[in-house]
């Protein structure tokens, strides 16, 4: 861990042991926190103005992505006091449909790169990539780590990547996704999530949501803690986005009071909190109305993008 | 004027010693959204006004006819009146139970002294809500844990030695296992059920009777547990319930026709019975103070570690006899950690027992109450830094802040003496030895922990703490198979498990 190139110079961070069986109870522990009433409104409400709305298919299309933005904007139309939510996350090719869509409005273009979701790819063609969604107008930008070289060992070559994308992406806003389904062990979660936040990330973000399991709890709170660690040390907040398998409402508030009490209210806003979801949204809207009305509606309610 | 002015500086510091500490993180645990109330129902459970004994299968009124006022610490309103035993009822008691011995219990069929017991612990489950909402109401914990810990592990208790039953013969190879006749089992306030299942559920599957005596402050759920007993067609005078205070105590303890006693409570207490004791063919079982070392290495799982110092310390109030009490840390992660503790308490919810979401409950007796804050006085005295959470209190009820000292040492009488509150002190340590010759250090020897990732420190570090229990990156865990017991002055002999076993049987040849 001592050579010459510029990254090298930073300590990279030594194994943080992590106690497996303590982090599930602790995540059992706060699932077991009754959020009713008043702060569960306030909490469907703020889950949902963090959600970053989703589609990374395969078929995806202008039209698809289009109507996702007009979701976004309004996610029920009967209910217009609701907040929109944090931002729409797309493939580079709809970046530039998605940024027209949103124009006008405070919500943010997100674009996966880097070969999103494998990461096999040169650093130069990850490089590239980075820069053509920026320019196509998104402020945000979802890459993925180089899962090989991180268990092969080869953390300097992470770093540096993560780097070079950091630099690439200029002012929008790098959530690197440490993809935990394939990492093993919360140590590892641990690593990547130092190495992550060491090399300027500004979110760390668990899944691609193409690997199982995606976001967990207890890789979440993994996740906190190296955050909470990080600020301590630097003063510098870094934001936290459990991406994949969150689709019900509980789940949602679940999250939420781990973040609340591992970080504290300051990361409960969509600058530091956000959830990579599609189906969340609706079940959020579900359980709003049903907080305000009394009773369940059909699906057939809420519109389905 | 010099002196004058010293003076009023140490009386402001004094003062200020009790105020919540102001949060010195930049975490901030105190952002709008609040969790709201989400209080348990108390519809299905039934509390009488008076409380009578349970003696010989029914209840009767005690001889004296007098009463004692049950209180809810929680809110400082009186709950019920029980039953104050004197010496003709405890005359009573033991020859229901004597009765019962000879004639009922220990005659009958093993497999079918089983049966009984697995149907007291099937009942309990039945009943778990309504146990652990009486235990919160009498006793203020919070209902998280009479409801998640105290009333599992009591019908979990049951269960295991309703397996026993049948089975002494391979507890005891070649050994004939006999019951000794009558226990008198006195048990503390601070797990009243659970106190209860770990005395009577091993002395009835060896074929003994009981005469048990629950804490003065908290016998509801002992008198519960007799109405199941009358319900689960038991037969009469096996177990017998006698309230009262320490008098009515010293009475089962003296008594000349019971063959043990199982005590669990204060080591004052416990010497005072010991005494008693000495000179009569009673056998004993003593389970009683703490002082527990908790010890963190540099190279533990640090946020996990800071989780497990919470539970140790603040689990049920810090009204816990194994209670992790002094933290003792590896100097080069000290600051760090203790910066960790205190973000980790500003999360601590401290209120009524019966909300979902409590942590802390109220403080079990006012006399507790008024003891625990004498400790705090006289830690500041002693020169110790308090910190407490920053935590909003109810105005009725006795609670109190999580409390940690810091700039304590060894000779302090807040690290020597049990406070049973919650208390912490965290003292520094540089090497394994300095750490071990601390932990060791006290009259006590409960129970302990050892933190750090590294096994083989587990067992190095482990094996010579003089403890009855330690746990390893963990705390407070508890379960039937598992014996639990003190080395010093912590007691004598063990609970739970096959050890659990021994005091209540006369071993033969077969």
């Amino acid at each position: 861990m001592n050579s010459s190139s510029h990254s090298r110079d930073i300590p990279y961070p030594d194994i943080v042991p992590i106690d497996e069986v303590a982090v599930n109870q602790r995540v059992a522990r706060l699932n077991s926190r009754s959020i009713k009433k008043e702060s569960k409104v306030a909490a469907l409400e703020m889950a949902l103005s963090m959600i970053d709305l989703t589609t990374l298919e395969g078929s995806d299309t202008p039209g698809k992505v289009i109507q996702l933005c007009h979701k976004a904007k309004e996610p029920h139309a009967d209910m217009p006091d609701l907040p929109t939510v944090a931002a729409v996350c797309v493939y580079p090719n709809m970046v530039s449909v998605a940024e027209k869509a949103l124009r006008g409005t405070e919500i943010h273009v997100a674009g996966v790169a880097t070969a999103f979701p494998s990461g096999t790819a040169t650093l130069d063609a990850k490089i590239e990539e980075t820069k053509q969604v920026v320019g196509d107008g998104a402020d945000e930008v979802d890459m993925v780590i180089s899962r090989g070289e991180f268990l092969k060992g080869n953390y300097h070559y992470v770093f540096d990547e993560i780097a070079a994308v950091r630099e690439a992406a200029g002012d929008a806003h790098l959530k690197v996704i440490l993809e935990t389904g394939e990492l093993q062990t919360y140590e590892n979660v641990r690593r990547a999530s130092d190495l992550a936040i060491r090399a300027g990330a500004d979110f760390i973000k668990t899944s691609t949501g193409k690997v199982k399991p995606a976001a967990t709890q207890p890789v979440t709170l993994v996740m906190l803690e190296a955050i909470r660690d990080f600020y301590y040390k630097t003063d510098r907040m870094v934001g936290m986005k459990p991406a994949g398998g969150i689709r019900k409402a509980k789940q949602a508030i679940q999250y939420l009071v781990l973040v609340n009490e591992t970080l504290g209210a300051d990361w409960l806003t969509p600058d530091y909190f956000r959830f990579g979801a599609s189906s969340l949204a609706n079940d959020l809207l579900l359980q709003i109305v049903k907080q305000k009305t009394g009773v369940y509606q059909s699906s057939y309610y809420f519109s389905n993008d | 004027m010099a002196d004058e002015q010293q003076t009023v500086d140490e009386a402001e510091q004094k003062e200020e010693s009790f105020k919540p500490s102001a949060p010195t993180s930049k975490l901030n645990f105190d952002g709008p959204w609040k969790y709201d109330e989400a209080p348990q129902s108390t519809a299905a459970v039934e509390i009488k006004d008076q409380y009578e004994l349970f003696i010989d299968g029914a209840f009767r009124e005690p001889e004296k006819g007098r009463y004692m006022t049950s209180i809810n610490p929680a809110t400082e309103e009186p709950l019920a009146s029980i039953a104050e035993a004197t010496q003709q009822d405890v005359d009573e008691a033991v020859q229901a139970a004597r009765k019962a011995y000879e004639k009922r219990w220990s005659p009958l069929e093993a497999a079918e002294r089983g049966k009984y017991i697995f149907r007291l612990a099937r009942m309990i489950q039945e009943r778990s809500r309504e146990f652990a909402v009486i235990e919160s109401m009498d006793g203020g914990k919070p209902i998280r844990e009479s409801r998640d810990v105290d009333i599992p592990l009591a019908a979990a208790h049951f269960f295991y030695y309703a397996g026993w039953a049948d089975k002494l013969e391979y507890a005891f190879p070649g050994r004939k296992a006999e019951p000794l006749g009558v226990a008198g089992q006195i048990i503390p306030w601070n797990f009243p059920l659970l106190m209860l299942a770990w005395k009577v559920a091993p002395a009835l599957a060896t074929g003994n009777t009981v005469v048990l005596k629950p804490a003065e402050t908290t016998s509801l759920t002992a008198l519960k547990f007799a109405e199941l007993c009358r319900d689960a067609g038991l037969p009469e005078g096996v177990v017998n319930i006698v309230t009262g205070a320490g008098q009515t105590g010293s009475l089962i303890v003296n008594h000349d026709d019971i063959d043990k006693i199982a005590f669990t409570g204060s080591t004052k207490v416990g010497k005072i019975i010991m005494e008693s004791l000495a000179g009569t063919d009673k056998k004993y079982t003593l389970e009683l103070g703490g002082k527990g070392p908790n010890i963190i290495f540099e190279d533990a799982p640090l946020d996990q570690a800071v989780e497990g110092i919470i539970n140790a310390i603040f689990f049920n109030q810090g009204h816990v006899c194994c209670a992790g009490s002094r933290l003792l840390v590896q100097e080069g992660i000290a600051d760090h950690l203790v910066r960790k503790l205190r973000d980790r308490m500003e999360t601590l919810i401290v209120g009524d027992p019966l909300d979902k979401n409590t942590d802390i409950g109220a403080i079990n007796s006012e006399q507790q109450y008024n003891k625990i804050n004498e400790y705090l006085e006289l830690g500041v005295q002693e020169g110790a830094e308090l910190y407490q959470s920053s935590c909003d209190l109810p105005e009725k009820g006795y609670y109190c802040r999580p409390t940690l000292f810091t700039n304590v040492g060894q000779s302090n009488r807040i690290v020597r003496e049990e406070i049973f509150g919650p208390v912490l002190t965290i003292q520094t340590f540089r090497t394994a030895d300095e750490g071990i010759a601390k932990a060791n250090n006290t009259p006590y020897g409960l129970a302990g922990g050892v933190w750090t990732d590294k096994g083989s420190k587990i067992f190095k570090v482990g094996s010579r703490i003089r403890n009855g229990v330690v746990w390893a990156n963990t705390y407070n865990q508890f379960d039937p198979t598992s014996p639990f017991g003190g080395y010093k002055e912590s007691g004598k002999g063990r609970e739970g498990g096959l050890h659990g076993l021994y005091p209540y049987v006369k071993l033969n040849p077969r």
